[in-house]
């Protein structure tokens, strides 16, 4: 059986996030901590003028914008800053649905190049759940400033993702992420980021949930990663199953929440 | 010692969480890895929450989660 957009729910997900996204119209993602400058690498590359300012939380509702490359055009979304995927607050519910349920075609993570330690755990969990990810290490003007050198070639060869230096302020790098936009889209860059590998004990236990999830909720898997899912589901994330009914409503009429489809009752004290 | 009765002005270092499943995962997230230096910066006027240097950001962290942390104090 086919699963329309109709039926799996997720134009309630396009409502939510007002897209009109279709083939040509690739769909880009631009996520990172609070405070990285994401508002300006977004106003760089789409033109506009969004409000940016120093302070946390300012981008909760998402902005849109376009932009175009080689004659392709790009639909970007500036997500909330977030320390990470897990959900606990709106921003992070906001980020972590947008890129596990509207699939962004790409997904730009914009780091604060000064502080990159505290910054690499969001791109780790980002990719986790997507394989298109690029790595914007912005400020690197300030990180000098400060003394700090960063092995871009060593970076990128660890995490297996494109890794662009920007300095969004000045418009430095801009081009130079948009051609790698570009070729992500075009299929000319083809990337399968670094996966974290958990003890035996962790693992065997996701692999034992994906066979649950793959059961349950098999007609899914082209629009959840499976793996991902299983891991939120270890750790015990509510807020995913709730995310899963509102986006795939049609296809929980007994509600996961109740436990019947058994993937709650398997995995999940 | 727990990082809530660290004064204003002093730095530690994060022996171990006591928080379980979603709460330690977000103090992880927060960068409250053991081992890791914090500093207390301020104290809001009611007394909670704090603001603490951690990992290069400043962030305000409740005593509900900063009783979670139980650090050693830096001289």
């Amino acid at each position: 059986m086919g699963l329309t957009s109709q039926s799996s729910g997720l134009n309630v997900l396009k409502k939510e996030f007002n897209l009109t996204s279709g083939y040509n119209n690739p769909v880009i993602a631009l996520a990172g901590n609070p405070n990285t400058g994401k508002s300006t690498v977004f106003n760089e590359l789409t033109g506009l003028k969004q409000h940016t300012g120093n302070w946390p939380g300012k981008t909760v509702i998402q902005a849109k914008g376009y932009f175009s490359h080689q004659g392709q055009q790009f639909m970007l979304v500036d997500l909330p800053g977030t320390y990470s995927l897990l959900a606990n607050s709106t921003e992070e519910l906001i980020a972590r649905d947008f890129i596990c349920f509207a699939d962004p075609t790409v997904t730009i993570v914009v780091v604060d190049s000064t502080n990159l330690e505290r910054n690499l755990n969001l791109v780790l969990q980002i990719m986790e759940l997507t394989d298109n990810v690029i790595l914007c290490l912005n400020l690197i003007d300030e990180a000098k400033r400060k003394g700090i050198e960063i092995n871009i070639e060593h970076l990128q060869s660890e995490l297996k993702i494109p890794v662009i230096p920007t300095i969004a302020r000045d418009g430095y790098g801009i081009t130079a992420l948009k051609e790698t936009v570009f070729r992500v889209n075009s299929g000319e860059i083809k990337i399968k980021p670094y996966k974290i590998k958990y003890s035996p004990e962790v693992e065997n236990k996701v692999i034992e949930l994906e066979e649950t999830l793959e059961k349950r909720i098999g007609h899914l898997k082209n629009f959840i990663n499976f793996h991902w899912l299983a891991l939120r589901l270890l750790e015990g994330d509510q807020t995913i199953l709730y995310s899963l009914e509102k986006y795939f409503v049609d296809y929980f009429p007994s509600k996961i929440l109740s436990g019947e489809s058994g993937v709650q009752a398997s995995g999940v004290r | 010692m727990l990082l809530t009765q660290l004064l204003t002005g002093k730095k530690a270092r994060v022996v171990r969480l006591t928080a379980r499943s979603q709460k330690r995962r977000r103090l992880l997230d927060l960068g409250l890895i053991p081992d890791t230096v914090v500093k207390s910066i301020r104290r809001s006027p009611a007394g909670d929450p704090t603001a603490y240097l951690i990992r290069g950001t400043t962030l305000g962290l409740r005593s509900e989660e900063t009783n979670l942390v139980e650090i050693k104090e830096l001289s």
